[in-house]
């Protein structure tokens, strides 16, 4: 058993591995495959991905396209995981390209580097895309690797579609992803290099077994590390003049938010690390939300579900399809695995893009947003917080601390629809939402919500006009279409144009129609079987 | 170690699965790409300043803030070029900077030398610059209109094709275009030079055409080519963006370490790459078919004008394909075929794995489907009865030749080695079309919403360069006195497996374990005046020269040990790492050892150069193709008609490979081309806004296809027991292009399902890509009108 594959937790007051630049403020201090970094010194606008390559020459991971689009760069973080239990850590994949160094404080990486033995022995996920064929040019297979070392790791028999949502954020140009997919059923067929009791790999397997299952030393002692790494205080992180603050608390960072009326507030960082990729933008403060206790929660009241502005898009969506299974087929079609295990619901509320797909949902349910000014908070109607294109209903310095999405009203009819111009991983050219109560044959109330379709996300409230108080039928729907026209003046861009984006909206309010009225479209009479609605 | 890597053998019949040279490598991200290599102390890096115009006069130039931003060490114009201020390859077009005439929006200007690549990047937006705009043509109608042309306009003509299609009983018209499509490798374009001593320097690039990188480097420096050394190990993907654009970063990367004497990295961020370097041509076509009942083709008036962009770069060849593959599967005795070269505005458009080929088929394809639609017939049927060869499904064409003539193509090759009736036979019965078809009808008659559709297109492609010179091909063969073997040829590896594939070829032809030869890099210091690899001919060209370079390496050492054994030099056999002639036996490094210590050279140059082929351009007759390779696709997609939305289900492919070299990667690359050909056809869609700027510019706008789109029933096969007719390499055929064509079977198959939403009486009015509001257009356009062809 060569040494380099053991895993190799150092207690933090040990000599770090990489101590790189200047300690005149606190070192960023992550666990890299298994061992301590102390970074200092690093612009704080600087990702992961530039971290690995340039200053460690670390090359695994590749950039591709430097948006967290194309998935080259995908490495695997590890958190302590608090809601599956004290000691457990918890794998997901991220987009190094997009993730902000300090943002890295207390967590665990994982990259290509870290997969393969010191004696070269190959981990199974490494093993069966060699074996299988699955590289070909090779510059995207590493981001492939850790997306499928996530999979291994957390979903223990993966079927093929379950697989090719865990490759939602890898772009591969050569393959036809045919060999890949294979290689995510075959690899678990594959024996673990032997005598791998204190390896990587061990206590990472673990994650696969049942909750019961003891837990193995092997997390255990990476829980121990990012446990001992972890800090009860406010941190801050200063470099070439721009500091990073990671508050704890919500009062803490609610003052520093009032205080730094120019600062960034970074979330999971998906549209931020664009801000400095792409538009070349700087910030002098950064505020954290990720480490503020409080803001990380999501709550099961008596009549709502609450979750906290830190809470990654993946999270709130397992939250809300609890509730609201119909949601499922835009959660999936959202981003991309490694996009939602880093991205926020706060952030793609706060940041308030007509084409976020969580707006449109949430606005259906009739969500209400929990704004927060210094100690004051105050409560809106989602809808309410857009005002028109980058403009919010939030004072300087108030900034989104939670949403409040209302439990399941009975004898509710939903339905969100996502449509774009490729299946997975794309910005919607539409989206579409509706919660509808009936009363007999009736339509009581309908809340119909659209993203794409404007300047913000958009109710579309003389549609809802239209339908309210009027019979559940064709007639109804299509003079509701009619409306819809009213609603919306999109706007044409690469998506789409102005008239296939409303063309859509109406279609889409159609296709809710056939798929909650038993009569299929013409009229005739249903014969038990419902009509097809759907390709996607 | 894999089993199948400790037996070196190729099989008598077929090669074998072995994997990836690099798999392991690629697997634990040690495999190393340009980017990834070390940086001396004190590398440069390097960013562009670009036009933010279309078309525009530079006025005044002004970089002080450039200069000024920290981390900045020196800015290049093209003042700073030593020698040509070019790379275009066959036309001087191409400045490596622009002097004063923008002409596209992205065209580099200015290059930034900084310490940081972040800094280089921020530094390139300081600059002002003071431009006149001048009227810009953006689309291949404007250019038309204006006669904006990069090249004259060419006719290719067989027989009477007015006269066949006036006295034809039916007749279609009309209009179509396909879009472009952007390679995106996921390794960027980069190069990175260092400077050496005398004025030498040695760049690794990223580039399919070390040669020609070597050449404009040497040509822009103003020196001669042997103070250039041009290197490759691999490319992070090619698909022939980085043919001839490589040689634009390299010479700068070049010009600026020689000038700083510092090494410089030139690595292009995804959006500067999207809009700095060129794509696929989009095409606009027009036709006229005349045609019988039975939809055979009498008489056919094509049009074809593609968007070369604002330099000629490669758009002469590529549209000299388009023309030689106008006919894909089928036989033209009367045609005229008029080639328009659009000069406008936009990035010059260069290679793309297919090179013209694909658009040459759409038109055809596209016509075929009209015809079908016309007459009601399964559009298969008219594929078939058109096909080369075929003089006997039809039943009256007018004025038909015999059989045995349909073989001629409209620029004169006669074809000698069809498989594709066949082939298409086998997968028709493997595929179940005919009762799928049956199955479908019924199915979208009670489905209102979701509609079904079913195509099986052929493709017919031809191999060589169309250009004759470039079909030769060198490589180094050294044999180290250990007996183990260092590998170069001219070829580079973007991912193909093409270096797997010569590896297999030399450790055959030694009789010797793969893990006794190694390749390396490309390098023009090892193996000169290679050609681009391109054209799907790397492992002919390429695998018969490594073929050359070990005959005679083997000829040397038979005669070294036949003396020894006083045998005759013919009977020494190489095989299983054993060196033997009757009872005589050896091993394989032994001999090596012997053959060294006795003075016999141990390195050997071979080389290649296809036989047969001839081309006349400007008459564009002649044998261009050494051979052609076959396939054939049947696709079946289900069409959402409230969205356009789209998904394959299920694709059946039978892909000829001759007798394959390695059949996995064949398989890969089939699978890989045809799911890249699907996105070109659907979701990959390039936009640019009224002045001429390229809006789908990263991935988060510009679409390729993801795992979700690979169709859930996915059969792929090699046509077997089919050697090529020709004498290629162990008879094996190209495999790097065809198959992206075998995708028009998506885009057919999205046409059937909208066609039925009339009935399957009239032909959609859906040109490429098949976006969902193509999709949605062309379903409501049927819903309203009943037909866009003319029916006469």
């Amino acid at each position: 058993m060569d040494a380099h594959y053991k895993l190799r937790i150092m207690r933090p007051e040990h000599t770090a591995l990489y101590s790189v630049g200047s300690m005149d403020s606190q070192p960023v201090r992550f666990i890299l495959n298994g061992r301590l970094v102390s970074a200092a010194g690093v612009d704080p606008h600087v990702s992961l991905l530039q971290y690995l390559r340039e200053e460690l020459r670390l090359t695994g991971s590749k950039e591709g396209c430097a948006e967290g689009d194309c998935g080259a760069c995908t490495v695997v973080m590890g958190e302590l995981d608090h809601l599956a239990g004290s000691g457990r850590v918890g794998l997901k994949p991220i987009n190094a390209c997009i993730r902000q160094l300090p943002t890295l404080d207390g967590k665990a990486i994982f990259t290509v580097e870290g997969l393969t033995a010191g004696n070269g022995s190959l981990h199974p996920v490494q093993q069966a895309l060699a074996d299988g064929h699955g590289s070909q040019c090779g510059f995207c297979t590493p981001g492939f690797v850790m997306s499928l070392f996530a999979l291994y790791k957390n979903t223990p028999q993966p079927t093929r579609q379950q697989a090719i949502e865990a490759l939602s954020g890898n772009l591969c140009r050569c393959t036809g992803y045919r060999p890949i997919l294979d290689a995510a059923q075959a690899m678990l067929a594959i024996k673990a290099p032997v005598d791998d009791a204190a390896s990587l790999d061990a206590w990472l397997r673990e994650k696969a077994a049942s909750a019961e299952a003891l837990p193995h030393a092997g997390e255990r002692a990476l829980a121990a590390a990012l446990a001992a790494i972890s800090r009860s205080d406010d941190f801050s992180y200063e470099s070439d003049a721009v500091t990073f603050h990671a508050p704890r608390s919500i009062a803490s960072f609610s003052r520093l938010a009032q205080a730094h009326l120019e600062a960034w507030i970074l979330a999971g960082g998906t549209d931020v690390g664009l801000w400095i990729n792409k538009a070349l933008q700087s910030a002098r403060t950064i505020l954290y939300t990720g480490a503020v206790r409080g803001l990380d929660t999501i709550e099961e009241k008596a009549n709502r579900v609450e979750i906290g502005a830190a809470v990654t898009l993946e999270d709130a969506f397992h939250a809300l399809n609890r509730h609201y299974p119909e949601f499922a087929h835009v959660w999936l079609r959202f981003a991309s695995v490694p996009i939602r295990s880093s991205g926020t619901l706060g952030g793609n509320i706060a940041n308030g893009s007509p084409i976020g797909d969580a707006m449109p949902l949430l606005i259906a349910l009739g969500s209400e947003v929990v704004l927060r000014l210094g100690d004051a908070t105050r409560t809106l109607p989602l809808e309410d917080l857009y005002l028109d294109y980058k403009k919010q209903a939030r004072a300087p310095g108030e900034w989104v601390e939670r949403v409040r999405i209302p439990r399941r009203a009975a004898g509710i009819a939903l339905a969100a629809y996502k449509n774009a111009k490729r299946n997975e991983q794309d910005i919607s050219a539409v989206c579409f939402a509706i919660a509808l109560q009936r009363e007999g044959t009736a339509v009581r109330s309908a809340r119909i919500s659209l993203g794409g379709m404007a300047g913000i996300p958009k109710r579309a409230r003389l549609t809802e006009a239209a339908l309210t108080g009027k019979p559940w039928n064709e007639r109804t729907v299509r003079a509701a279409m009619a409306a819809m026209a009213e609603d919306f003046q999109p706007l044409s861009d690469m998506r789409a144009t102005a008239g296939y984006r409303l063309r859509v909206a109406q279609n889409l309010l159609l296709r809710f129609f056939h798929e909650t009225s038993s009569a299929p479209a013409g009229g005739a009479a249903a014969s038990g079987a419902s009509i097809e609605t759907r390709v996607l | 170690m894999n089993a199948s890597l400790s037996t070196s053998t190729i099989g008598g019949g077929a090669g074998e699965s072995l994997r990836h040279e690099s798999a392991i490598l690629q697997v634990g991200g040690t495999a190393r790409y340009a980017d990834d290599m070390p940086e001396p102390a004190g590398t440069l890096h390097a960013a562009f300043g670009v036009s933010a115009h279309a078309h525009a006069r530079i006025k005044r130039i002004d970089l002080s803030g450039v200069r000024a931003y920290p981390g900045v060490v020196d800015v290049l114009t093209y003042a700073d070029i030593p020698g040509d201020n070019n790379y275009g390859g066959i036309k001087h077009d191409d400045p490596l900077l622009a002097e004063t005439l923008l002409e596209y929006q992205g065209q580099p200007i200015f290059l930034v030398l900084a310490e940081t690549h972040h800094a280089a990047r921020r530094a390139a937006r300081r600059a002002s610059i003071e431009v006149e705009v001048l009227p810009a043509i953006l689309s291949i109608e404007d250019a038309l209109d204006q006669q904006s042309f990069i090249a004259p306009t060419r006719t290719l003509t067989q027989g009477d094709a007015a006269a066949a299609i006036r006295q034809a009983p039916h007749r279609i018209t009309g209009r179509t275009r396909c879009g472009g499509q952007d390679h995106f490798y996921l390794e960027g374009q980069i190069a990175f030079a260092f400077p050496e001593e005398e004025g030498h320097v040695r760049v690794l690039s990223s580039t399919q055409h070390p040669t020609e990188v070597q050449h404009i480097v040497a040509h822009a420096l103003g020196c001669a080519s042997h103070r250039v050394q041009v290197e490759c190990r691999r490319m992070g993907g090619g698909f022939g963006g980085k043919e001839s654009q490589p040689a634009l970063l390299a010479a700068l990367a070049a010009i600026a370490a020689l000038k700083t004497g510092r090494a410089v990295k030139l690595r292009l961020d995804r959006d500067d790459d999207m809009v700095i370097t060129g794509k696929r041509h989009p095409f606009l076509f027009d036709y006229e078919v005349g045609f019988d009942y039975t939809g055979r083709i009498l008489g056919a008036n094509f049009m074809l004008a593609s968007n070369c962009g604002y330099s000629s770069d490669l758009s002469g060849p590529v549209n000299d394909r388009a023309i030689c593959h106008v006919d894909n599967a089928y036989f033209l005795e009367h045609i005229s075929i008029r080639n328009f070269q659009c000069k406008t505005h936009t990035v010059s458009n260069t290679a793309f794995r297919g090179f013209g080929g694909p658009q040459g088929m759409f038109v055809i394809e596209h016509a075929i489907d009209c015809i079908a639609r016309q007459l009601g017939l399964d559009a298969l049927d008219v594929r078939r009865v058109n096909y080369y060869g075929n003089g006997s499904a039809g039943t009256t064409p007018i004025g038909a030749v015999a059989q045995a003539d349909r073989n001629r193509t409209p620029y004169g090759q006669t074809i000698e080695d069809n498989i594709l009736l066949p082939i298409t036979r086998e997968l028709e019965a493997s595929s179940d079309y005919r009762a799928r078809r049956v199955a479908l009808k019924a199915q979208n008659a009670a489905s209102p919403i979701i509609k079904r559709g079913l195509a099986l297109t052929p493709v017919k492609f031809g191999i060589s360069f169309n250009a004759t010179h470039f079909n030769q091909a060198g490589a180094l063969v050294n044999l180290y006195s250990d007996g183990s073997v260092l590998l170069n040829h001219g070829g580079t590896e973007m991912g193909q497996g093409l270096h797997t594939k010569v590896v297999q070829v030399v450790a055959r032809e030694l009789g010797i374990a793969i893990e006794q030869v190694r390749v390396t890099a490309t390098d023009t210091s090892k193996v000169p005046n290679t050609s681009a690899t391109a054209a799907s001919s790397g492992s002919d060209l390429n695998g018969m020269a490594a073929k050359d370079a070990c005959r005679q390496l083997k000829a040397r050492l038979a005669a070294h040990v036949a003396r020894l054994w006083s045998v005759n030099p013919d009977a020494v056999q190489f095989a299983g790492g054993m060196v033997s002639a009757g009872s005589h036996t050896m091993q394989f490094a032994e001999l090596a050892h012997k053959a060294w210590f006795a003075r016999i050279s141990l390195s050997a140059q071979g080389f290649y150069s296809t036989p047969k082929i001839h081309w006349d351009r400007a008459k564009l007759q002649g044998r261009p193709f050494y051979y052609f390779a076959y396939g054939v696709a049947c696709t079946q997609v289900a069409v959402d008609t409230l969205t356009g939305e789209m998904r394959i289900e299920r694709a059946d492919i039978l892909h000829d490979a001759g007798t394959s070299l390695n059949p996995a990667l064949d398989i890969g690359q089939v699978e890989g081309g045809f799911i890249q050909g699907a996105g070109w056809l659907t979701s990959e869609e390039l936009c640019w806004d009224a002045k001429g700027r390229l809006t789908t510019h990263a991935p988060s706008t510009y679409k390729i296809p993801t795992a979700a789109d690979v169709p859930a029933i996915f059969k792929v096969k090699l046509v077997e027991s089919r050697p090529n007719v020709e004498d290629t390499i162990y008879r094996s055929k190209a495999v790097g292009e065809p198959p992206l064509m075998l995708a028009l079977s998506v885009y057919h198959a999205i046409r059937d399902a909208v066609a039925s939403v009339a009935d399957y009486r009239a032909a959609p009015q859906l040109d490429a890509p098949a976006t969902p509001e193509a999709i949605l257009n062309a379903v409501e356009g049927l819903r309203t009108a009943s037909t866009n062809v003319s029916l006469t």
